[in-house]
């Protein structure tokens, strides 16, 4: 730094004797190409950061991906089994009160005994009937309503084989293991043996991940349930968070008065945009839940506990819009005589619209995300139907990825993967949307 | 413009006086930004508002249509009247008073909207038309009154922020007349724009006064002296002098005005 001050009056000596340029001296040149390499260096740095950034987005992505590939196919048997009118309808009656009571279970299990008629002991009967999965009995029944007419009669059907030989079958079971080390037993990978010599095994797409609910068994899980409710969850958060957090952003900003009040005000808001989310789902079980009695469980309260964390954001992001609006517009609509709203309805509030909604977009994508505070309100119940309204018990993605994270089968490994698929699928899709709509906003020039 | 003679009380037998503002003070916060301004505008005239920067002629021009309400702290004592109306009565309707007196602003600022539309903002909003026919009369009316018809009338659903400089400031100009005000301020409509653009709309106040009453603040003394019939020269927020153009730039009777116009100070 020192020999800064040093070359100058040699510099403008040089200079006005008509030599040298004080810029052309060799320290000169050096300090430059110092000053060049240090750009240089910054901007490596910063190319880095972002090579890094990318390199972990792909690990994870590729890491979720591979995890999540056997989720998106199951292990098939098809199995003919005998609808036997003593098991089902022994009386005849043809009622289907009668039918539905039946024990479709003893069925499936007397077809596997049949297929395999050396197994005689009990022991190996029940390993044997780990084979199928518990929605066999399900499906069969649900065949039997459809059509009672097939009461008598013997029928093929491909049913879920259980996780354990899914995983099997995916090649996720080491069969090398020692016996006692492995979840199925040697006469186990016997039956399997024969039965996929047998032709009997296929691997088909899981649809049912796509379009079931919650299962206690990960061959008959899906995720559809969670995303109705997500869905259901975030039209309840959008449909308040929105038009309160733009309404109160306007007024903050366009028409409340400058006072220690509003002040006040602003410094909360900034200050709830930092609140745990834990906090807010305590606050919806105490007051909507408890005080209010609303139904537990449902996307009607956990929207409106996450519209609460959302609104923050979403005034900010909409005052700071406003804000960013010229005041030479609004001078000009002033200038002809518009009314203070008009100014704002028909000239501000248009053109922060795009800065609006990339603070909505941030707000619902947070929202989309949140687990802790639906935990609160419920929405972590184990629920195997399809949510129907906002007052249904449901779950929603965060929540059901946190709970299959939680249990033990290794069916639940690959859900959870593929769940977070799921979810960041909707979140690009969600985004993707929000910033179309935003261009379309945009290009009113 | 008959030569007078001008003194103290020089303009009071020229025209009618459309505004009149007495012992006007407006204070920002706690500072005083114009000291007790006596000041007429005639009927069909145009009144440059000439000073060095910081001299309260914005401020002045401003309080005419009540544009410093937008601004929180800013304070407005004295009587201010627009055909022996006082424009701060509590009683007064705000968006009528904007109706009459209408304003162009320093910088070109025309909505973000077609050029149709920014003409027909003003007339939909007040109401005046509800035919389109005769919105569409008004529009080309005021192109026409802006001098601009001839150039936009084939693209009038182009983005009016797509003209050049000196077009988009005659949009704003024929913005401000689409709503047939009374009076039209100008806070230097020329300082963004290049000599021809700013010869164009010099000859244009002159032609609009003919229906307007015009007052214009300006940077430019030839240009005060080109557009104007009266000037007021203000200086620390006070107004020093107040007379016929060409009486004030070739006889200043204070010291201050002669200073400034010799380019001394401002």
């Amino acid at each position: 730094m020192s020999d800064i001050a040093e070359p100058t009056p040699m510099g403008i000596a040089q200079a006005t004797a008509g030599h040298r340029d004080i810029h052309q001296t060799p320290e000169a040149i050096a300090r430059r190409q110092r000053r060049y390499r240090s750009e240089a260096r910054f901007k490596y740095y910063g190319i880095a950061g972002i090579a890094a950034a990318i390199s972990m987005l792909i690990v994870l992505l590729v890491s979720i991906a591979s995890e999540s590939f056997s989720a998106f196919t199951q292990t098939f048997v098809t199995i003919d089994v005998n609808i036997d009118q003593a098991t089902v309808d022994p009386n005849e009656s043809g009622d289907p009160a009668v039918i539905g009571r039946a024990s479709f279970q003893t069925l499936a299990n007397n077809t596997l005994y049949a297929l395999f008629p050396d197994v005689s002991d009990r022991r190996d009967r029940r390993a044997l009937r780990a084979l199928l999965s518990p929605g066999v009995e399900f499906e069969l029944r649900r065949r039997v309503m459809d059509d009672p007419s097939l009461v008598g009669q013997t029928i093929s059907i491909t049913v879920e084989m259980s996780d354990d030989f899914d995983q099997l079958h995916k090649g996720l079971i080491d069969r090398t293991l020692p016996e006692a080390q492995r979840r199925i037993n040697d006469l186990q990978l016997s039956w399997y043996d024969q039965l996929v010599s047998e032709g009997l095994i296929e691997t088909q797409f899981n649809w049912r991940f796509f379009s079931g609910a919650n299962s206690r068994y990960p061959e008959l899980a899906g995720i559809w349930a969670a995303l109705v409710g997500s869905l259901l969850t975030m039209a309840v958060t959008l449909g308040l968070a929105f038009p309160i957090g733009v309404a109160a952003a306007v007024y903050l900003e366009e028409f409340a008065p400058k006072n220690w009040f509003t002040d006040m005000i602003e410094v909360n808001i900034n200050n709830l945009a930092a609140v745990p989310s834990i906090v807010f789902g305590l606050l919806g079980l105490a007051v909507f839940i408890q005080f209010f009695g609303m139904p537990n469980s449902s996307p009607l309260v956990g929207g409106m506990v996450i519209a609460l964390m959302t609104l923050p954001t979403i005034i900010i992001a909409s005052r700071a819009a406003l804000k960013a609006v010229p005041p030479s517009i609004r001078e000009a609509a002033l200038g002809v005589g518009a009314s203070k709203i008009q100014v704002v309805s028909h000239h501000v509030l248009p053109l922060a619209m795009p800065g609006i909604l990339t603070g909505t977009i941030i707000g619902m994508a947070q929202a989309l995300g949140e687990t802790a505070p639906l935990l609160m309100v419920g929405m972590v119940i184990f629920i195997t139907s399809i949510p129907s309204g906002f007052t249904d018990p449901s779950t929603v993605l965060p929540v059901q990825i946190f709970s299959w994270a939680g249990n033990p089968e290794r069916g639940f490994v690959a859900l959870t993967s593929a769940a977070i698929m799921v979810l960041l699928t909707f979140l690009i899709v969600m985004n993707a949307l929000a910033i179309y709509l935003r261009k379309k906003f945009e290009r009113r020039w | 413009m008959s030569a007078q003679t001008v003194d103290a009380e020089p303009m009071a037998a020229v025209g009618q006086a459309k505004m009149t503002a007495r012992d006007v003070d407006v204070y920002y916060g706690e500072k005083r930004a114009l000291h007790s301004v006596d000041c007429d505008v005639i009927e069909n005239e145009v009144l440059s508002l000439i000073g060095p920067s910081g001299c309260g002629k914005s401020t002045f021009l401003r309080c005419l249509n009540r544009m410093n309400d937008t601004i929180d702290i800013c304070r407005v004592e004295g009587n201010i009247t627009l055909d022996s109306q006082d424009i701060y009565d509590k009683e007064l309707d705000v968006v009528q008073l904007r109706a009459r007196v209408g304003m162009v602003f320093q910088k070109p600022n025309p909505f973000p909207k077609s050029i149709y539309d920014n003409i027909a903002y003003g007339p939909r909003i007040h109401g005046v038309s509800s035919h389109k026919d005769d919105l569409d009369g008004i529009v080309q009316r005021s192109l026409e009154g802006a001098g601009l018809w001839q150039e936009v009338k084939d693209r009038l659903a182009e983005p009016g922020t797509g003209l050049s400089g000196g077009q988009q400031q005659r949009l704003c100009i024929a913005r401000a007349i689409a709503v047939s005000p009374e009076v039209i301020l100008m806070d230097e409509p020329c300082s963004a724009l290049d000599p021809i653009a700013t010869a164009h709309i010099e000859e244009l106040i002159d032609e609009l006064r003919q229906n307007f009453t015009i007052v214009i603040v300006t940077h430019n003394m030839q240009q005060a002296a080109r557009v104007s019939q009266k000037t007021a020269f203000f200086h620390l927020g006070e107004l020093v002098e107040h007379n016929l153009t060409g009486e004030l730039f070739t006889n200043p009777k204070d010291e201050r005005t002669q200073g400034y116009i010799t380019g001394r100070y401002g």
